[in-house]
């Protein structure tokens, strides 16, 4: 009898010791709300391919101190109502530590209440200018901002001495934010918009919009818009004969452009995170290792090229691995440790988080790029 | 117990069970969904009068869930209007802009009124996405405040959850009224053969843009908590896509039947989260879903319910 | 001046892409008196499939248009027996729910075979754009103007001309008559089905090196393909044609003229004044209602 039960103690014993040490270190939960399907999945699709990657990469080199990641994604499908069940579903169901998305601004802004009122962290992965103007105390973002991109292509264009543009920019999320920056920036540089034209996201004909830009004054065209509408615009004003240069956003950085574009595509000057150009940076680039290392295992994975968006899902999750190494895994430390970033060397560009800055990057987290031969090629 | 009577209490049981959910679920995310699948139902029994109980289809509602939605967005968010007022008053706009519109596209018939509406609702859609300096385009329109009675602020997912069944279970029972007063029998004289109904003195055509303007009336009401609860708007909400979902969760739930349009709403609400294993395969099943059952289920699954509730009915008196 | 002589071109190769889309509408309209809501979807199967063949696959141009063209047919065939056929006598509410449902289902489909991106088929002839009188269009434009007149003259022949069309005319007028002379009334709407579903195909591929394909572009132009077939008051000649011709030319003058961003509210408020005003059609005659 006594010899039993001295059994039972010390099989439940080491059921508790084993319990214990499997049970000691349970994995990190972060979320992800990405629109995976529905008309923002080409930004989607990359985003999550890029995390789930990641978050493996992360657990194979042995967790964040010790402890192992667990990434849910839930799809939003570019639908705000989605976007926000799912935010709640992840911080009250699933009890996440910090979440990444969604990829587009409508969607980020959509669920900025619900993580402001649970303060949990989030970092949006869209590139609209007010996710993080003003600052809000839970919400950081790593795509770029769309000033910067139209801040640089006017540089380029003040220093070629181009006045007047026409500008054509696509009538969803991303072009109309395009769109306000173009005209909101344009006095600064010393350039007139003299045509504002717009096209809708499934269009497949601009020759209209396009004829009236070929008739103004302006000297240079610049669209504004994600594939497959800039391809339909670069293959329009070849089929016009129209010879003012043409300038595209970094919507379309991705080979597919080129791909759509054909011969449409030659001489387009656009402005790009250094991704697509990263063989081609000077060995001093700060970022030039983590572009290769992403570069490649992301076409080892996949089989295509990583592209610009997908490392918007790199920055995120590497931003929130290092705060977790620094600061613990508590929603509140991550965010502390978040705003406390300096100098992070990451895809979209280098990352310096402040109190009055959420969103990280100069312009300088773009470089211009010029299609020549179906390559890009680094303007410098 | 007489019909009506049993009716009157499976109303209050489900209405009873309804407003005791929240206390079983506490804090739970699934408070959140239950919002949502109340706006929803107050969607899907708004079209469902039209659908279901007066045989119109109309491929363009998410218009005037729209409408609902950023006229209480616009005046309460850049012209701080008081939040209730604006209910009503975009309200009582969706109706009229459905009673005028009503007239000449009700007398349209089958498919050609269901190109007429989705024309409609398309055409709403591009004035959400252009007038950017009023809805924000299609990068949205937040800064849409919470609303507030006294000192309660419906900015949690438990004072959201009363706020919206409380008006929905209003709304279904403005329904079942409505279905059985003489304008329900009408409508269904309606329904069954217009000819035969115009003989009998019924004048259909006034009787439809009626219910077509009941039918927006509520569909912006819907719209306006959408925006007060989820403060933040996008025209992609309000796109041709969200119409043809509508039309999926009032047939799949059932036609003609208010708690279909319950049951409809919360399977299209809830379906997405256990469809997610699957990930790109939910559109195919949606699509399937529509087709089988319009083949196979006219009565969409409610009258499946019923008839099981018949069959185990049957077997427990047979004992 | 110049700009105006584009917009008329560009309108009128546009409006030749609608046209054609439309064809595909009236056929099974006047054989039974259905509005297919997924007809949008066998344009995108047309420019899908002729991708997969001549791309994925290597083969040459004319092969791959066939075969696509033939697999449409089936699956047009298929969605009419499955579908459309076990739902005889329907109220029209439960036949456009099926047709919605079936468009749905084609889409998602089209999306796991052959994922999300948009892909550009080679064009046909060359990308050396044309210039008539200052205005350009492109050899693929030629190709379609070609194609729709050649649709427009075949099928009159066919509906005119031959036992079966005018069996097909005669079922679209009264069923219950045809039926009683000993035509098979489900064989004539089968025939419909896969006809349209070819025609839907061909200017699928046809349109594709122009426009490029993904697996949603089905929605966008069967509304414009239906809204050219309203304005032509749902004929299978020369009225559709008109109506995508007109469609065309208001939508590039309104985005040249007035605002790219209204133009498709244009082509939908044209729409609704039609079927407000003269539901049957600019260009067809006036008919009485059936009971």
């Amino acid at each position: 009898m006594i010899k039993n039960i001295f059994r039972m103690c010390f099989i439940s014993m080491v059921i508790v010791l084993f319990a214990g040490t499997v049970f000691a270190a349970p994995p990190i939960k972060i979320g992800a709300i990405l629109s995976v399907t529905g008309p923002a999945s080409f930004l989607g699709e990359p985003e999550r391919n890029t995390a789930l990657m990641m978050v493996d990469e992360i657990n194979k080199a042995g967790g964040i101190n010790g402890r192992k990641i667990e990434l849910i994604v839930y799809d939003t499908q570019g639908d705000a109502t989605k976007a926000v069940q799912a935010v709640n579903r992840l911080i009250k169901s699933d009890k996440v530590v910090a979440i990444i998305g969604d990829s587009t601004t409508g969607n980020s802004m959509a669920v900025i209440p619900v993580v402001e009122k649970a303060e949990v962290p989030i970092i949006s992965c869209a590139a609209g200018v007010k996710i993080t103007d003003p600052v809000k105390k839970w919400v950081f973002k790593t795509a770029q901002n769309d000033s910067l991109a139209v801040m640089k292509i006017f540089e380029h264009m003040k220093e070629k001495k181009i006045k007047k543009i026409a500008i054509i920019t696509v009538s969803d999320g991303f072009g109309a934010s395009g769109r306000e920056q173009l005209k909101l920036k344009a006095a600064d540089f010393g350039i007139e918009i003299v045509l504002d034209e717009t096209y809708g996201p499934k269009d497949t004909d601009m020759t209209a919009q396009l004829t009236k830009i070929r008739g103004s004054s302006a000297q240079a065209i610049v669209c504004w818009g994600t594939n497959p509408g800039p391809a339909v615009v670069a293959r329009n004003v070849k089929q016009l004969g129209i010879k003012m240069p043409l300038f595209m956003s970094h919507g379309v950085s991705s080979k597919k452009f080129i791909e759509l574009a054909g011969e449409g595509a030659e001489g387009i000057i656009l402005p790009s995170g250094r991704v697509i150009v990263a063989d081609q940076l000077p060995g001093n680039d700060l970022q030039k290792k983590a572009l290769l290392s992403y570069v490649n295992n992301y076409r080892k994975h996949y089989k295509v090229e990583g592209d610009h968006f997908g490392g918007h899902a790199w920055d995120a999750i590497m931003l929130i691995k290092e705060a977790i190494e620094r600061g613990g895994t508590t929603p509140a430390a991550i965010r502390d440790q978040l705003e406390k970033t300096k100098n992070f060397a990451g895809i979209g560009g280098i990352f310096n988080y402040s109190e009055q800055d959420h969103a990280g990057l100069t312009k300088d987290a773009f470089v211009l790029v010029q299609i020549k031969k179906g390559e890009w090629k680094l303007i410098k | 117990m007489t019909k009506e009577k049993r009716q009157i209490f499976v109303f209050l049981i489900f209405a009873l069970a309804l407003l005791t959910i929240p206390f079983l679920l506490r804090e739970s995310y699934l408070l959140n969904v239950l919002v949502f699948i109340g706006i929803h139902t107050m969607l899907a029994v708004a079209l469902n009068l039209l659908l279901g109980y007066a045989g119109q289809i109309s491929l363009g509602h998410a218009a005037f869930f729209g409408i609902g939605a950023y006229m209480s967005g616009i005046l309460t968010a850049r012209f701080a209007l008081d939040p209730w007022l604006v209910i009503i008053l975009a309200a009582v706009s969706a109706a009229a802009i459905a009673f005028i519109i009503g007239f000449p596209i009700l007398k349209l018939k089958g498919h050609y009124l269901a190109m007429a509406t989705l024309g409609f609702g398309i055409i709403f859609y591009i004035i959400f996405n252009e007038t950017v300096g009023w809805t924000g385009g299609p990068s949205g329109l937040s800064g849409i405040p919470n609303l507030q009675i006294g000192g309660i602020i419906f900015d949690n997912d438990m004072c959201n959850y009363y706020l919206v069944w409380i008006i929905t279970i209003a709304v279904m029972l403005l329904s079942i009224n409505l279905s059985q007063s003489r304008i329900g029998r009408a409508l269904r004289a309606v329904h069954d053969s217009e000819v035969a109904a115009r003989v009998m003195g019924i004048n259909a055509w006034v009787l439809k843009v009626q219910i077509f303007t009941i039918s927006a009336f509520i569909s912006a009401i819907a719209g306006s908590l959408y925006a007060h609860t989820m403060t933040f708007i996008s025209p992609a909400s309000f796109g041709f896509n969200f119409s043809v979902e509508l039309v999926t969760m009032v047939v799949v739930g059932g036609l003609g039947s208010i708690y279909g349009s319950f049951l409809g709403a919360a399977i299209l609400t809830v379906l997405p989260e256990f469809l997610r294993v699957f990930e790109d395969f939910d559109i195919i099943i949606y699509g399937l879903m529509l087709i089988l059952i319009t083949m196979f289920m006219p009565g969409g699954l409610i009258s499946g319910f019923q008839l099981l509730a018949q069959k185990v009915n049957l077997k427990t008196k047979g004992k | 001046m110049d700009n105006l002589y584009q917009y008329l071109l560009s309108g009128l190769s546009n409006g030749a892409i609608y046209a054609l889309i439309g064809f595909g509408f009236a056929i099974i309209h006047n054989a039974t008196g259905i509005i297919n809501f997924a007809q949008g979807e066998f344009v995108m199967l047309g420019g899908m499939l002729a991708l997969f063949f001549l791309v994925f696959c290597g083969f040459p141009l004319s092969p791959s248009i066939i075969l696509s063209i033939l697999i449409a047919t089936v699956v047009g065939i298929i969605f009419e027996r499955l579908a459309i056929r076990p739902l005889k006598n329907a109220k029209p509410i439960r036949l456009i729910i099926i047709t919605i449902g079936a468009s749905i289902f084609i889409r998602g489909a089209a999306m796991l075979i052959w994922g999300k991106d948009t892909h550009a088929l080679p064009a046909f002839s060359g990308n050396d754009p044309l210039y008539i009188a200052g205005a350009t269009i492109m050899p693929q434009h030629l190709w379609i103007f070609a194609v729709t007149i050649l649709v427009i003259f075949s099928s009159r022949l066919f509906f005119n001309h031959t036992i079966i069309g005018k069996a097909m005319r005669a079922c679209a007028y009264n069923a219950q008559a045809a039926s009683l002379v000993g035509i098979d009334v489900r064989i004539m709407v089968m025939l419909s089905f896969s006809i349209s579903a070819a025609i839907g195909s061909l200017a699928g591929i046809i349109i594709a090196p122009l426009t490029m394909t993904s697996y949603d572009v089905g929605i966008m132009l069967g509304l414009k393909g239906f809204c050219a077939v309203i304005i032509g008051g749902m004929s299978s000649g020369l009225g559709t044609v008109m109506g995508g011709l007109l469609l065309g030319l208001l939508e590039a003058l309104g985005a040249g003229f007035i605002s790219a961003g209204y133009k498709d509210a244009i082509a939908f408020i044209i729409l609704l004044l039609i079927l407000f005003f003269r539901p049957e059609g600019l260009f067809g005659k006036k008919e009485t209602e059936r009971v």
